[in-house]
């Protein structure tokens, strides 16, 4: 019991990890992920989706008729994904803007759809509990670790939030004016996920 | 009056829905080994944008905004996307029987295809004119056309060549990716913008 929800847990993060395995969810991943603040932020809002719609799915699973699960998951998803987006509008619109049409595009992101189909429609609410918070952290971790290679070599600091905390800086000041530029810029984004995927790959094939 | 060349060209080139705003990753991935399915997928996505965005602002103008439903708006938009693809494809199936064939599975794919719901909404956060909304969509799917078409047939000529092991497959799309980035952003000057 204690054991099946850890390996849950455990396999959401890296075994079924939604962008380094499966590579589910690669929009946001690229877009919001220019510093570590944004993938934080972005990550944090899908975990919450995820979480919310595996437990809904899961506890509902005996009522939602086989053939029209799928539109019934779609707009429970839908649901929290309007909370997650008024709620960042309300509370942190720095962020809610800077992440933009990424927060009510999380309704298409198939990881979240995969998942309530994939496990939380046929397992108890416990482990699609489990299930969600996994893949939400794996997720996250992916972002918050593209968001901080992004930002210290495009610019030089770490964790900036606007407007609470500058940051720390990384190579000292004379950096600012030499930094990376391509890093926060859209190629960037996709040569850091290209070599982290291949890094991944090559720590997965050495470590079983 | 929006300028509907600069729309045309901002969403076609330099700000291309792929390279640059990173919508649609998924089929960019998933269906460019060969260019042929490329070329499917990206006319089904033209298509499906066009349609969608007409139905969505219309929906929004005339019956969310006049409702005071506009948190209503993703639920609303996700489920009309999705019974419009729906619909299409039995029509297609009954009167166009081959184009279906053409299209295939491309069709109910375009579903959880961020790019059509992200270009809904970027429509109406832009506050566009039906008319504008209706070109930025088609060159939004032109876009999208053009980065699967290339992609398509890098990829094509890959197949044989010495990659990496840990860099095979996904990896080296995406540094292919970010190689046409790079080349994309020099259309970054038609506008007169600088980095």
């Amino acid at each position: 019991m204690e054991g099946k929800i850890k390996r849950t847990l455990i396999d959401g993060i890296i075994k079924n990890n939604l962008i380094l395995v499966l590579a589910i969810g690669l929009c946001p991943t690229l877009a919001v992920t220019t510093s570590a603040y944004n993938g934080l932020g972005m990550g944090l809002a899908a975990t919450f989706v995820l979480i919310l719609s595996n437990l809904i799915v899961s506890s509902l699973r005996k009522i939602i008729p086989g053939n029209l699960r799928i539109p019934i998951f779609i707009i429970i998803i839908a649901s929290f994904v309007t909370m997650i987006d008024y709620a960042l509008k309300a509370y942190l619109p720095p962020l809610s803007i800077q992440l933009g049409v990424f927060v009510p595009l999380i309704v298409v992101n198939c990881g979240i759809l995969g998942r309530a189909e994939g496990f939380a429609y046929k397992n108890p609410v416990h482990l699609s509990l489990m299930d969600g918070l996994g893949a939400g952290i794996g997720f996250t971790l992916v972002l918050f670790i593209m968001g901080t290679i992004r930002e210290i070599f495009g610019q030089g600091i770490w964790l900036n939030i606007p407007g609470i905390f500058p940051g720390i800086k990384v190579f000292g000041s004379s950096f600012a004016d030499s930094s990376v530029i391509l890093f926060i810029l859209p190629p960037g984004g996709f040569l850091t996920i290209a070599l982290l995927m291949g890094l991944f790959n090559y720590w997965r094939k050495n470590n079983g | 009056m929006d300028n509907i060349f600069l729309i045309f060209l901002s969403a076609f080139l330099v700000n291309n829905i792929i390279l640059m705003k990173f919508l649609g990753l998924c089929p960019f991935f998933g269906v460019s080994r060969e260019m042929k399915t490329a070329a499917s997928m990206g006319v089904s996505v033209i298509f499906v944008m066009t349609l969608a965005t007409v139905i969505t602002w219309f929906l929004y103008q005339y019956i969310l905004m006049p409702l005071d439903l506009i948190y209503l708006r993703t639920v609303v938009f996700i489920l009309v996307i999705a019974s419009l693809v729906q619909f299409l494809e039995l029509f297609f199936k009954k009167q166009l029987p081959g184009l279906y064939s053409a299209l295939g599975i491309f069709l109910p794919l375009i579903t959880t295809n961020c790019a059509i719901l992200g270009v809904a909404f970027l429509n109406i956060d832009n506050n566009f004119s039906l008319i504008s909304g209706i070109v930025f969509a088609i060159s939004s799917g032109a876009g999208f056309l053009l980065a699967i078409v290339l992609i398509g047939s890098i990829r094509e000529r890959l197949e044989n060549a010495p990659i990496p092991e840990s860099l095979k497959g996904l990896p080296i799309s995406f540094v292919i990716a970010a190689l046409m980035g790079l080349a994309f952003l020099g259309f970054a000057g038609f506008l007169g913008l600088s980095l």
